[in-house]
């Protein structure tokens, strides 16, 4: 009785709906804002015509025209990248000096005087807090610097202008412009970014949005290049100048990023994810005069401290996990040394090592430690005895030290411009991972965004190797 | 000219601090769901931790709030559950982020709804508030941003816009948390029912659009006798929506 009353609602509104015609959704958009219309002009009153609004149509003009847009944009990177750069160098010197120089031979002191059997004590000691440590030391500066300015610019109003500005270039790659939005938070956390994507409303323009989402450089992922442009791309230079080289390469990186963003977009919108580009009203807020000190405050208590938080989750399973390969011997070598020792000639059509790829195999938990398994593993193989022992993750005091390790283990410009670039191409980490499954509830997808990024990184690396050996 | 009411004055009746605790994610037993729904980049986020002193993020663009965040405040004993929308420029489209929002405001039941407008668009703002008040009977305006109107020169007749609009107006600023006080007792008020709401409904539709609705509430009236947004449904029904033919066919709305 009832499914009947209702089947004879829906017939009779397929009746109505085909009686009233196309004008239906128009003319009640058309009712609903003469009614907004009315109500405005009874209470709202405009005194003069100066006001706010003007100069922020100024600004507008500046920072999206044609001319300026791109080179402010670029400009505001720098000295954001700059600040957090310079910045972080100092805080970052501290925490080591007493996370990993006072505090960790204390607790080994403390293990020591316990009788704690030495594997209890390696495996908690000198990998797991190792590991923790390190990524505090390395990360929480930077991010304590990154985050804060990344919110300052969002609550000014920044972000939408860089969507305006990069509409066109989505839309030529066959994307959606408030990809732009996407990626900008991708660099902060890919995983954030492509929660994000929701707000693109056309299933096949998010795909698009969440698949090269990893292209944006995120925040583990800064470290490692500032550190090794600074190692081996400003050496090239006087050190006056090196600080600019190694920024320009790092920026470089990063535009390469938004570079195969645009491609992969573009490749995928022609072949697997065909559509028509939709169209969309973006509103360009007000320009806010942010609220500092609290911007400053909420920033680092949400983002770094929980970001924090997660790599420390993550880099505690992969800190115990690094000493136990070191430690567990098949026949005589270590489980390391044999991997190392068979991803070796791999490693060196890639213009990379051995080390490098069980580094980003060990480290797809967490981006952030792939640098210090770098170096654990370096020393492990060539047997220097600059670290603390076999399996034991360590970060050097200085820059120099650091280079002196990797240039010991075989590291040359090229092994260091492609691990760059494998660090910018390469597979999402395990959270990324899971988020993009969470979102797009495929495997197939999942799969995708997760290989696709290591093929290219392969492709890319191996092409820049095999040139720079033919020219060299 | 001073348009908000000063939200500091302690002798003020509606400035009840004692009456108030902000009870961060707590939400467990509450006695009135809220739900807080607007455009986007309107402060709904802000509003919405200002009131529950929550530390939700923030941030100056269209569609930062993607999923739903839920948060309580206690008010003269009372325990109020907030839950922060994500920002939506109507219910009649059809994109995913919106979605939540719209499910929310028809099938959620909030006690109230707080529409949060930025005060120096209201044209545009309106929009989505007259299809709110198609669809709820308990809502109050929450004209935020008014700092922003001031500076760009715009006076707003609160009263009038009450009036106009059928449900109780409070103007706010709530990134300096100038209102709130006066926003959770005109919450507290319409959720005890002190305040009685008559929302606007649509005027300006062409009159073959009203008969057909008309017809089809009346129709869904006799189906379902307790659901209060009949018009509503028989809206979206011509909008052929498949969603509300499916909710229609369960009756999960009830």
């Amino acid at each position: 009785m009832k499914n009947n009353k209702i089947d004879h609602i829906i017939s009779l509104s397929n009746d109505l709906r085909w009686q009233m015609g196309d004008e239906f959704h128009d003319s009640l958009a058309e009712g609903i804002y003469a009614d907004a219309a009315e109500i405005v002009k009874a209470s709202v009153h405009k005194k003069d015509e100066k006001g706010a609004f003007r100069i922020d149509a100024r600004i507008d003009k500046i920072i999206t025209s044609k001319v300026w847009g791109f080179p402010l944009m670029f400009l505001i990177l720098a000295v954001v990248l700059w600040l957090t750069i310079v910045g972080a160098n100092y805080p970052s010197a501290m925490l080591s000096g007493l996370l990993l120089d006072t505090i960790h031979p204390a607790l080994k002191g403390m293990a020591s005087s316990l009788g704690m059997a030495w594997w209890l004590d390696g495996f908690l000691i000198d990998g797991v807090y190792l590991a923790v440590a390190w990524v505090i030391a390395v990360m929480l500066p930077p991010m304590a610097i990154f985050f804060p300015l990344f919110t300052l610019l969002e609550d000014f109003g920044y972000l939408p202008r860089v969507a305006f500005n990069l509409d066109h270039l989505f839309k030529l790659s066959g994307a959606h412009g408030k990809q732009a939005l996407t990626m900008s938070m991708g660099f902060g956390c890919n995983a954030a970014g492509i929660v994000a994507t929701r707000i693109i409303d056309s299933p096949r323009e998010r795909l698009i949005a969440i698949i090269t989402n990893n292209f944006s450089l995120c925040n583990g992922r800064w470290p490692t290049q500032i550190l090794i442009a600074t190692i081996f791309v400003g050496a090239l230079v006087p050190a006056s100048f090196s600080g600019m080289l190694s920024l320009a390469a790092v920026i470089g990186i990063a535009v390469l990023g938004m570079v195969f963003m645009f491609l992969v977009s573009w490749g995928l919108s022609k072949t697997v994810l065909k559509g028509e580009v939709s169209t969309f009203n973006l509103e360009l807020p007000p320009y806010r005069p942010p609220r500092f000190w609290k911007t400053i405050y909420t920033s680092i208590i949400d983002r770094t401290l929980i970001v924090l938080w997660r790599a420390i989750v993550f880099a505690a399973p992969a800190g115990a996990v690094i000493w136990l390969i070191s430690n567990i011997y098949l026949g005589d070598v270590s489980v390391a040394a044999w991997l190392i020792d068979s991803l070796d000639g791999f490693g060196f059509l890639l213009g990379l090592n051995g080390v490098i790829l069980v580094a980003y195999i060990v480290a797809i938990p967490a981006n952030e430690i792939v640098i210090p398994t770098i170096l654990m593993l370096t020393v492990l193989v060539t047997g220097l005895t600059a670290g603390s022992g076999a399996g034991v993750m360590f970060e050097l005091d200085s820059v120099t030290a650091t280079g002196d390790i990797l240039r010991a283990g075989g590291w040359t410009l090229l092994t260091a411009i492609n691990l760059m670039l494998f660090s910018l191409l390469h597979n999402p980490c395990s959270t990324t991972i899971y988020t993009i499954y969470k979102e797009t509830k495929s495997v197939k997808w999942t799969v995708v965004a997760s290989i696709l990024p290591v093929i290219m990184g392969f492709v890319v690396t191996f092409l820049v190797a095999q040139i720079w050996r033919l020219l060299a | 000219m001073e348009v908000k009411p000063k939200s500091a004055c302690e002798s003020c009746a509606q400035f009840n601090a004692d009456g108030l605790k902000k009870l961060g994610v707590n939400t467990n037993d509450f006695d009135f769901v809220v739900a807080l729904a607007g455009n986007p980049n309107t402060g709904k986020s802000t509003v919405f931790n200002a009131m529950t002193g929550l530390r939700q993020h923030t941030g100056n663009w269209p569609g930062k709030t993607v999923t739903r965040a839920e948060g309580a405040f206690e008010y003269n004993k009372e325990k109020f559950k907030l839950v922060d929308l994500p920002g939506t420029y109507s219910l009649l489209s059809t994109s995913e982020d919106e979605e939540v929002a719209r499910n929310f405001i028809l099938f959620g039941k909030p006690s109230v709804t707080v529409i949060v407008v930025d005060a120096s668009r209201l044209e545009r703002n309106l929009n989505l508030v007259l299809q709110i008040l198609e669809i709820t009977n308990n809502a109050v305006l929450c004209l935020n941003l008014m700092d922003e109107a001031e500076r760009n020169n715009l006076e707003i007749d609160t009263r009038t816009l009450a009036k106009d609009l059928g449900i109780p107006v409070v103007p706010t600023s709530a990134r300096y948390n100038k209102g709130i006080p006066e926003l959770i007792q005109t919450i507290s008020e319409l959720a005890n029912g002190k305040i009685v709401c008559k929302p606007h409904r649509l005027k300006n539709i062409p009159k073959n659009i009203e008969q057909a609705l008309e017809k089809l509430s009346t129709e869904i009236k006799q189906v379902y006798p307790d659901i209060p947004n009949s018009r509503w449904i028989a809206l979206r029904l011509l909008e052929g929506d498949r969603n509300i033919i499916e909710t229609l066919k369960t009756g999960e709305f009830v």
